[in-house]
């Protein structure tokens, strides 16, 4: 009687748990630092290492945001790395031949302006002309690189002075730098972790909360159920292919603003982009995605590889752990989410009774029609 | 305008005419449904139910003739899909109407959602509704299914209840279900012909395609036959059983009408 009670709760708890959106990921997240707390004690129980992460992984994470919405639909992007790149050129050339003051202005309306543009025509392309996402962003991938690289002549442009610009300080400035904590100065919160952080509970509501969201959910779910409700499929997709673009722009210009200076290579972060999305429980198929899973995936992939490195073991381990841990997560969603984990914790109740009342095992079938299934 | 009194038929379709290019798919149709009748489409595969279907819910255009919705003229020049929603038309497919991997209650109100400033959607009053149109409208009593279910934890039967279920709540002067209990056990055609008679009691009207006409004649009040683009038979529930009905399909199934002609 006992163990029923407890297993009926064992079986509440878990089901009610799984409804948390982005649990298991968080909690992976978690178990990687506790992991590195362990094995790297002198890196990972300094603020430096994390204030680090916070400068690196929000341009990535932006871009996941987007990229979890387009994957949700049933699409994939894979250009934004261009707009990334070229959203940078935009900023830094206004910089440098525009008005030093009001340049970066400009050159932030010029930078957004082009990532909404790649992003259109990869959405026209897709939506209009009927090309598969994968090809169409794949083209634009490489046309617009080709178009950055030749615009920026292969050179990287250096933002002199950009450190002092007010804007500078707004997107990726430091909070409460060289404050002593425990002893130690304190290196400054790169804002750019909050502002992500903001763009992340936005496009959470735009896609849980918002009629765009609702529309690329049953978009990517099934598009010929989404057309017989009255959703314009179509137009749907041009925006959504927009926002990405505008979203990987605002990645590129919080990048160049924060390292001060333009590379043709950046934002080359196509894989571990894609694979902080997946590792977060968006799903490949469509239909159904997570910004809260996007959100704590990017930061384990982000930290993956210097964690790593900070435990000190062979260089060569670096790339295995980090797919251990990738193929790690994809399982551990594959069984929690969609509620398996309560399907799960409903056999291991069908277990316990059967074991306690010694019941055979064709009389445990309490719903023989759902055994049909 | 028009010299129909509003809401004494909830659909006439009056010399109704398709052409594809020379083939002439639909000839002289000529349907009336009353307002609170469930009218059963039968024919056989080819037979051209889903052309009137196609026509009435706005996916073709017809060739000649006209469209009435609860006594008004249809403009069939501007007809769409979305007008015949505007119309009170709803229409349940056997296979495209609900997401999947949706929460029921946004399957309910997915393409006219109850929206807040900037297009957020009310989620608690979407739940709400839904809750309500569950339990009151279509009598849902699934097992531990609620709005914030999955639609894929639905059987087949439930699905489409839900489906007439949202028909109803919007007003629907008409629900079209097309072909409702495909690939369907019997217990779950059971539900569906039970959400079926919930139209009935809800008062609104009903066209029912099928070629299963065991399912058929337990709803409709009417059956419309159709053969080879055109109305064969329109037959009161009343006057005929289900045996007669039956022998009346197969003759046209086998040819034997055309021999008579």
């Amino acid at each position: 009687m006992t163990t029923q009670s407890s297993t009926n709760r064992l079986r509440s708890l878990t089901a009610s748990l799984s409804k948390v959106e982005g649990l298991p990921i968080a909690l992976v997240l978690v178990v990687v630092f506790v992991a590195f707390m362990i094995t790297a004690p002198t890196v990972f129980l300094k603020p430096g290492i994390y204030m680090s992460f916070f400068e690196t992984i929000p341009p990535m994470l932006i871009c996941g945001l987007g990229l979890t919405l387009v994957i949700t639909a049933g699409e994939i992007d894979l250009s934004f790395p261009a707009v990334v790149a070229l959203s940078g050129l935009a900023l830094a050339w206004s910089y440098r031949n525009l008005d030093p003051i009001w340049g970066p202005y400009v050159g932030i309306v010029v930078a957004l302006a082009a990532g909404a543009l790649v992003g259109y025509t990869n959405g026209i392309l897709v939506a209009r002309l009927g090309v598969p996402s994968i090809m169409a962003t794949l083209a634009a991938q490489f046309f617009w690189y080709g178009i950055t690289i030749l615009l920026a002549g292969g050179l990287q442009v250096a933002l002199v002075g950009i450190k002092d610009h007010f804007l500078h300080e707004l997107l990726v400035g430091r909070l409460f730098r060289g404050q002593v904590i425990g002893g130690q100065n304190f290196p400054g919160l790169p804002v750019q972790a909050l502002w992500a952080t903001a763009l992340a509970v936005l496009m959470w509501f735009i896609l849980n909360r918002h009629t765009f969201g609702e529309a690329v959910s049953f978009i990517g779910d099934n598009a010929d159920v989404a057309r017989v409700m009255g959703i314009n499929v179509e137009r749907t997709r041009v925006q959504l292919f927009t926002l990405q673009g505008v979203m990987a722009a605002i990645a590129g210009i919080l990048l160049t603003l924060d390292i001060g200076v333009f590379y043709p290579t950046q934002g080359n972060y196509l894989l571990p982009v894609m694979a902080g999305v997946f590792v977060g429980g968006t799903s490949i198929a469509g239909g159904a995605g997570s910004i809260v899973g996007t959100y704590f995936g990017m930061y384990i992939i982000g930290s993956l590889e210097a964690g790593v490195v900070a435990t000190t073991i062979s260089g060569y381990w670096v790339r295995v752990v980090e797919g251990a841990v990738m193929a790690g997560v994809v399982v551990l969603n594959a069984i929690m989410g969609e509620g398996r984990l309560a399907a799960l914790s409903e056999r291991f109740r069908h277990w316990s009774t059967r074991e306690q009342r010694s019941i055979p095992a064709h009389m445990t079938m309490e719903k023989p029609d759902e055994v049909l299934k | 305008m028009t010299e129909h009194r509003p809401h004494e038929f909830a659909l006439q379709m009056v010399n109704i005419e398709k052409y594809f290019g020379p083939v002439a798919a639909l000839r002289n149709i000529n349907i009336q449904v009353g307002r609170n009748e469930i009218v059963g489409l039968i024919g056989d595969n080819g037979a051209g139910k889903s052309t009137i279907v196609k026509i009435l819910t706005g996916v073709y255009r017809p060739s000649s003739g006209e469209l009435y919705i609860a006594g008004r003229k249809v403009d069939l020049s501007t007809y769409s899909v979305r007008k015949a929603h505007e119309y009170g038309i709803e229409t349940v497919y056997q296979d495209k109407s609900l997401g999947e991997k949706q929460a029921l209650w946004r399957n309910f109100f997915v393409g006219r959602q109850i929206t807040r400033r900037f297009g957020f959607i009310d989620v608690k009053k979407e739940k709400e509704l839904a809750n309500e149109i569950m339990l009151n409208t279509i009598g849902f009593r699934g097992r531990g299914i609620t709005v914030d279910s999955k639609v894929s934890k639905l059987s087949g039967g439930e699905r489409q209840g839900i489906a007439i279920g949202r028909a109803m709540h919007f007003e629907a002067e008409l629900i079209v279900l097309d072909e409702p209990t495909v690939a369907l056990s019997l217990k779950e055609v059971q539900k569906v012909i039970s959400f079926v008679h919930k139209i009935k009691e809800g008062g609104k009207a009903c066209v029912y395609i099928s070629h299963a006409i065991h399912d058929v004649y337990e709803v409709a009040d009417r059956f419309v036959i159709v053969d080879r683009g055109e109305v064969v038979g329109n037959i009161r529930r009343s006057d005929v059983t289900l045996k007669e009905l039956d022998e009346f399909l197969l003759g046209y199934a086998h040819g034997l009408k055309d021999k008579q002609e």
